[in-house]
């Protein structure tokens, strides 16, 4: 499980990190949003990876650490308000700008 | 524990949440709302520095103990800087009511939401809260930026919101690595843990120590990651990008906390060391290229974003040090440099309104209405912002390169420091000279009105340097104290969480 919990995160990362790197508002805000997803999986990881463990101490024997689950609940919750947030913000920056470059304007058409 | 603690929190929460509901309510009293909640943050925050003299505050949120329940720390720091600003706050609240905050809507409620970010990051003493507070605070800003709307804006809106949610995934990515070796988040209990780590995790430390070192230096603008800053200040509203001005210090103040208080517990082999190797040279050379950026800079509002770049590039350069009296020097600094940095912004918007043509642009030589009165506030606040006698730029200059001089590679700082000071002279009389002397005499049959009450503001906010160099003396004793408070960190995790937790370490996991 640890070998699958490494490869997903190592994956979303790689993903997230090459779309935001891409130039179009879109690319960026789908890597910006597979990057959160990494985030809160690696947060969520960080209370060891433990199965059939309740999240409530003393109930069995081996339980699981409750906190990171409370803690990535926040960063979820922050992270879809920001992911819609900067949908939002992106879809106005082209509306005005007139194209979705993330500078506003594409260096190799618009200056011809 | 007093409830006053929690107050700076939830006034302007209450406030904001008042101006949200009654959005439908005039503008008058929206203002009169959001001003009469800003003055009782400024009461607040004298009273945060007249208690914060004795002893460190603590607050137990819902009365939980730490390290389980989320706690607020008051000490001399946090209890400056929300003086520092609440004042500002107050100031920029004020200019806006001249109109600013008519361009779009739910300017107020915005604003006392990024209140409640600013006081909740300078109080709290968890770094998850810390996280969130942080959270709340840019949420405010990105909504303040755009306020007004316009291309500009909206072009540097999207950089400044990009590159803020990168920092957010690298802090969660830091607090992750933080709680997994750890097992809290609590700043005291951690740097027990990280104090007592066992040698295998030294590496893990390090890493997340300079993971958070990024995205705060993200926030406080440091070389690599400053480029975002010109643009979104000098686009947005003056009133708004004055209130930025304390923003880099949030980052900085981060920095500091953290750094100073969770990385350098342990006396013989401080985790932080390693930080401040990369942390001097990013700021030095933060530092010559804000010089270089006054100097180059095409109007007086991206001019006064540059002043902001190189006023935390010196911040950060003087912190990087790691001493105490070159640390109370540098704090004194941040007095000074966060209300002129905000002086310049409102400056700028005063003066554009007067000109008939250009509103800032530098190469622009228009006729201006009330040179004198304009150009006489221009003159005080280029001298104190250049570290001329006798403003208390000069003052908190000196004594940083002064109290430097113990540090061995203390050349470098003076080099930089006073060569970037001869930049931001020959730049800001440029300007002045371009503006106030070569234009004609007005001649339109229109004179324009000069606002007195923007005029006021902004005096005053300029008399604040002055006042800040007559009471210099007790100033300086209470930042030597800040400064010795922060280099005493085991004080801090003593105050939080009690004698018998410091020595058995908190509970094991």
């Amino acid at each position: 499980m640890e070998l699958m919990i490494a490869a997903a995160l190592g994956i979303l990362t790689t993903c997230g990190v090459f779309l935001i790197l891409r130039a179009r508002t879109f690319s960026v805000v789908l890597g910006l949003t597979l990057l959160s997803h990494a985030v809160n999986l690696f947060l969520f990881s960080m209370g060891r990876l433990t199965t059939g463990a309740p999240a409530i101490v003393g109930l069995t024997e081996s339980s699981a650490d409750p906190l990171p689950q409370a803690l990535v609940l926040t960063a979820i919750v922050i992270s879809f308000a920001m992911t819609a947030f900067v949908v939002v913000l992106s879809l106005k920056a082209a509306v005005e700008l007139r194209n979705d470059h993330v500078d506003g304007e594409n260096p190799n058409e618009d200056r011809l | 524990m007093t409830h006053l603690m929690i107050l700076p929190v939830v006034i302007p929460m209450l406030a904001a949440a008042w101006l949200l509901v009654n959005h439908r309510a005039s503008i008058g009293r929206q203002r009169v709302w959001s001003i009469f909640s800003t003055s009782v943050l400024v009461a607040l925050g004298v009273w945060a520095v007249v208690a914060a003299q004795t002893d460190y505050h603590t607050y137990w949120l819902g009365n939980w103990q730490p390290p389980f329940g989320i706690v607020l720390v008051l000490d001399r720091l946090s209890a400056m800087m929300l003086l520092l600003a609440a004042l500002l706050a107050l100031f920029c609240v004020l200019y806006a009511s001249r109109g600013s905050d008519r361009e779009g809507s739910h300017f107020h409620a915005l604003f006392q939401f990024q209140l409640m970010g600013i006081n909740g990051a300078f109080l709290t003493g968890d770094l998850f809260n810390l996280f969130v507070f942080f959270e709340i605070l840019l949420l405010a800003s990105y909504a303040l930026l755009l306020h007004g709307g316009g291309r500009a804006r909206s072009r540097a809106g999207l950089h400044y919101v990009i590159i803020n949610l990168l920092g957010s995934a690298l802090f969660l990515l830091a607090l992750g690595i933080l709680y997994g070796l750890t097992g809290t988040l609590n700043m005291a209990d951690l740097a027990v843990r990280i104090a007592a780590a066992s040698p295998d995790d030294q590496t893990l430390l390090k890493g997340a120590a300079l993971l958070l070192m990024v995205v705060f230096g993200i926030k406080a603008a440091i070389l690599p990651l400053l480029f975002w800053l010109p643009r979104a200040y000098s686009a947005s509203s003056a009133p708004v990008a004055a209130l930025f001005a304390i923003m880099t210090k949030v980052g900085f103040y981060a920095m500091v906390r953290v750094l100073l208080i969770v990385f350098g517990l342990d006396p013989a082999q401080p985790l932080n060391a390693g930080v401040f190797l990369w942390l001097w040279p990013l700021a030095l050379a933060t530092l010559g290229l804000g010089a270089i950026g006054v100097l180059g800079a095409a109007s007086l509002r991206t001019m006064a974003a540059y002043l902001v770049i190189m006023s935390s590039g010196l911040l950060m350069a003087s912190f990087a040090m790691a001493e105490t009296t070159v640390l109370a020097a540098s704090l004194f600094y941040l007095l000074h440099s966060t209300c002129l940095a905000a002086v310049f912004f409102l400056l700028a918007d005063l003066i554009g309104r007067q000109r008939s043509d250009g509103y800032d642009l530098l190469s622009v030589t228009a006729p201006l209405t009330h040179r004198w009165i304009l150009g006489t506030l221009f003159l005080v606040a280029a001298v104190s912002m250049a570290g001329l006698p006798p403003f208390s730029g000069f003052i908190s200059k000196a004594w940083l390169l002064q109290n430097a001089t113990g540090h061995p590679h203390y050349l470098w700082l003076w080099g930089i420091t006073l060569l970037a000071g001869l930049f931001m002279i020959a730049a800001l009389s440029r300007a002045g000279s371009g503006w106030f002397w070569k234009p004609e005499p007005f001649t339109g049959r229109q004179r324009r009105k000069l606002d007195p009450a923007r005029v006021a503001t902004v005096s005053v906010l300029i008399g604040i340097s002055g006042t800040l160099a007559l009471f210099a003396a007790p100033v300086m004793e209470y930042m030597t104290a800040t400064a010795g408070q922060l280099y005493h960190p085991s004080a801090y995790v003593q105050a939080v969480l009690g004698e018998p937790a410091t020595k058995t370490g908190g509970l094991t996991p």
